[in-house]
């Protein structure tokens, strides 16, 4: 088999590897930012980003598509910021353990809503006109989407990086990732910083959605969990805390995953990710990209 | 003052949640002298329970909503029957078994202690092994409408069922596929650890094998979503159809991956897809869609007529339904089975679960998917399957074959 024809044959597992790292990526950041801050893994997260799908599903119903985009996803940020407010933030002063289960009460309770409202049957996500058109790269066949996705992650995350860096509220989040009370002796205005995290998260898992439920058309109550438990593996194997970090993971994974699927082992691509989250875990805890462990004294 | 508030906001949750069951207890029970085999209702007569057995959410709600709408349906022509010289009323007790092997068990539990005199259903094979040996143990006797697995009734005295079987039907298919669609090698996707996908798989394989084919199979795991490397490895294996025995929930998914990657290949399925969710996916792509199923919209155009004015009426019925008027062959094999179960109630001439289940092996009846009588193992004499083509422009089934083995 020559190069040409090996390439011919691999380029859609790669395509799709590419596409679903990315829609991991966008959720992946949302666990990573909100554990670097709270040190919270925020269970409900992957529940939001189902949310937002259905959200789709029923604007879409009574407006056109493009007015329904961004209602969908202001409407995931009310909702990101509301859990935020309504479960996490009466726990600030408890054990981190309460706010944990406090996340995971949070997450059976979207879902279950979620169940009650849909009747438990699959919902149909809309089409969205341009990036559903199926196109042709080099010979493979495909969704727009799926060449779409990867280029948006990375300029959202560039404009994430920046905005970490360089504007108000991202000096006062690394603050606040470093040094909880410290920053707040500073005077660094804790809750908004908060809300923040929980705003970009949302909007990212928003977009995520968007793209993820465009290729996989289908929205379920327990959609989100299985792209959720990813994300936060990705989120883990990056290193959690670092935003790069939770990107890099995030491809890795989806490619992985494909290409495994592509060797003809598809019953295995899950157990990949997951022994895969079991091995950095016992080799290096902190992950590829993890901020190291220093012992204040 | 926090502490109070916080047990006053309890106290105000367990109670809405009280009030929740009570409201919803009392749509899905029979008036309320429940746990007797006969109450008197409204209208004076006596009312036997007929227990329906259905998933109404999960990877097989829609399907599962589709067969009780047969069965609602039917109890709408025909409210009441005649057992021992007396009129009974006819009242459906409907339980969710949420297509999951766990809660089937618990709703087969309450349609026992509801004191049905027989059980109907499931959608699914898995659930209706899953429930079996709670109807078993109460005494209940069950007919199957559209499990098709073999272990359903294999060895299960009160285990009845109306439809074909699964080597029946799997043999039917790859039959097709070699003979009709002239493929040589097979794709198969089915989900891990179903039942039902995987034994129409193994039968499949096994007659396509025979007629000299190939198959390859991909396995995918609950909840997958990602199909496109599986269709990928179908192009690249140079497979000439896919056989995708899946449910619904998957199908949708299949259906539109399949054509936006344009693998072109020809999808093969069984009984699952007959459903107007997969014939909203294809419309208007270019899918070459064939299923096996039970009945053909156009067979009795009295019933047709009948149901479709019903579900138009009803706003409930018609959301249950997909939105259309589509008659499903699930629909249609849920109104015969509730007919068989009245023919059963009125040989008994009895409401006592013992009386139908001894007189059960011995009731025929003419049903709009055909004549229904059983043989020794519980399952219906059935030699044909009907084979329909999903029209992607009108977004109808077109009838292809009538296809025996």
């Amino acid at each position: 088999m020559n190069f040409a024809e090996f390439f011919q044959r691999n380029l859609p597992y790669i395509l799709s590897g590419i596409s679903v790292g990315g829609q991991y990526a966008l959720i992946a950041i949302g666990y990573t930012m909100v554990y670097g801050i709270l040190r919270l893994i925020n269970f409900a997260h992957g529940d939001i980003f189902m949310v937002a799908g259905l959200l789709m599903v029923y604007i879409s119903a009574s407006l056109p598509v493009y007015v329904a985009m961004p209602i969908v996803i202001v409407a995931t940020v009310v909702l990101g910021v509301l859990v935020e407010r309504l479960a996490y933030k009466p726990l600030r002063s408890a054990p981190r353990m309460s706010v944990m289960i406090s996340a995971i009460g949070v997450s059976y309770l979207i879902q279950n809503l979620a169940l009650y409202v849909t009747g438990g049957l699959p919902q149909v996500y809309p089409k969205i006109p341009y990036i559903s058109d199926t196109v042709k790269i080099f010979g493979a066949v495909t969704k727009r989407v799926t060449v779409i996705t990867p280029i948006l992650t990375i300029v959202l995350i560039i404009v994430l990086v920046l905005l970490i860096k360089y504007t108000k509220v991202g000096i006062a989040m690394r603050a606040v990732s470093k040094d909880f009370e410290t920053s707040q002796l500073m005077g660094v205005k804790i809750n908004k910083v908060i809300s923040m995290t929980f705003v970009i998260g949302s909007f990212l898992a928003a977009i995520g959605s968007l793209l993820y439920f465009t290729n996989y058309t289908s929205v379920m109550p327990t959609s989100g969990a299985m792209p959720g438990l990813k994300a936060f593996v990705a989120a883990v194997f990056g290193g959690i805390g670092s935003i790069p970090g939770a990107v890099v993971g995030a491809f890795i994974i989806g490619i992985c995953e494909n290409i495994i699927k592509g060797l003809g082992l598809t019953t295995f691509s899950d157990a990949f990710t997951f022994a895969l989250l079991i091995v950095i875990l016992c080799v290096k805890p902190t992950g590829i990209f993890g901020e190291k462990n220093i012992d204040k004294v | 003052m926090k502490k109070l508030l916080a047990i006053l906001l309890s106290a105000l949750l367990v109670f809405s949640l009280v009030a929740c069951n009570g409201g919803s207890g009392e749509s899905t029970t029979a008036p309320a002298s429940s746990g007797e085999n006969q109450s008197s209702d409204s209208t004076g007569n006596d009312v036997v329970k007929i227990g329906v057995f259905e998933p109404q959410s999960g990877a097989n709600g829609a399907g599962g909503k589709q067969e009780i709408l047969g069965m609602q349906y039917a109890n709408h022509v025909q409210p009441t029957v005649e057992i021992g010289g007396k009129t009974y009323d006819v009242k459906l007790e409907i339980v969710d078994n949420e297509s999951s092997t766990d809660k089937a068990p618990t709703a087969a539990q309450t349609l026992v202690s509801a004191g049905v005199s027989v059980v109907l259903g499931s959608y699914g094979s898995s659930v209706a092994i899953a429930g079996s040996p709670v109807f078993k143990n109460g005494g209940i006797p069950a007919i199957g409408v559209t499990c098709t697995n073999p272990q359903v009734t294999e060895g299960n005295d009160h285990y009845f069922r109306i439809c074909f079987l699964d080597p029946f039907q799997g043999t039917v298919l790859a039959n097709y596929a070699f003979k009709e669609l002239g493929a040589k090698k097979a794709y198969i996707l089915a989900e891990l650890g179903n039942d039902y996908d995987q034994g129409l798989a193994n039968y499949f394989t096994k007659a396509f094998e025979k007629l000299g084919g190939s198959v390859v199979r991909g396995d995918f795991t609950k909840g997958t979503s990602d199909f496109t490397s599986y269709l990928a490895n179908a192009k690249n294996d140079n497979c000439e159809v896919i056989f995708s025995p899946t449910s619904i929930q998957y199908a949708q998914l299949i259906v539109e991956q399949s054509t936006s990657q344009g693998t072109g290949l020809p999808l093969l399925a069984s009984d699952t897809w007959d459903s107007n969710v997969i014939l909203n996916a294809a419309k208007g792509t270019d899918a070459k869609i064939y299923v096996t199923t039970f009945y053909q919209e156009g067979g009795n155009k009295e019933f047709d007529e009948g149901i479709k004015k019903w579900i138009n009426e009803d706003s409930t019925a018609k959301t249950n339904n997909g939105g259309d008027d589509t008659v499903a062959a699930v629909t249609a094999m849920g109104y015969d089975a509730y007919f068989v179960a009245l023919e059963a109630l009125k040989k008994a001439g009895s409401t006592a679960p013992a009386d139908v289940l001894k007189v059960l092996p011995s009731v025929t009846f003419d049903g709009v998917s055909g004549k229904i009588e059983f043989d020794e193992v519980g399952d219906a004499k059935r030699d044909t399957a009907f084979v329909k083509n999903a029209n992607t422009e009108t977004g109808a089934w077109d009838f292809v074959a009538k296809q025996g083995v």
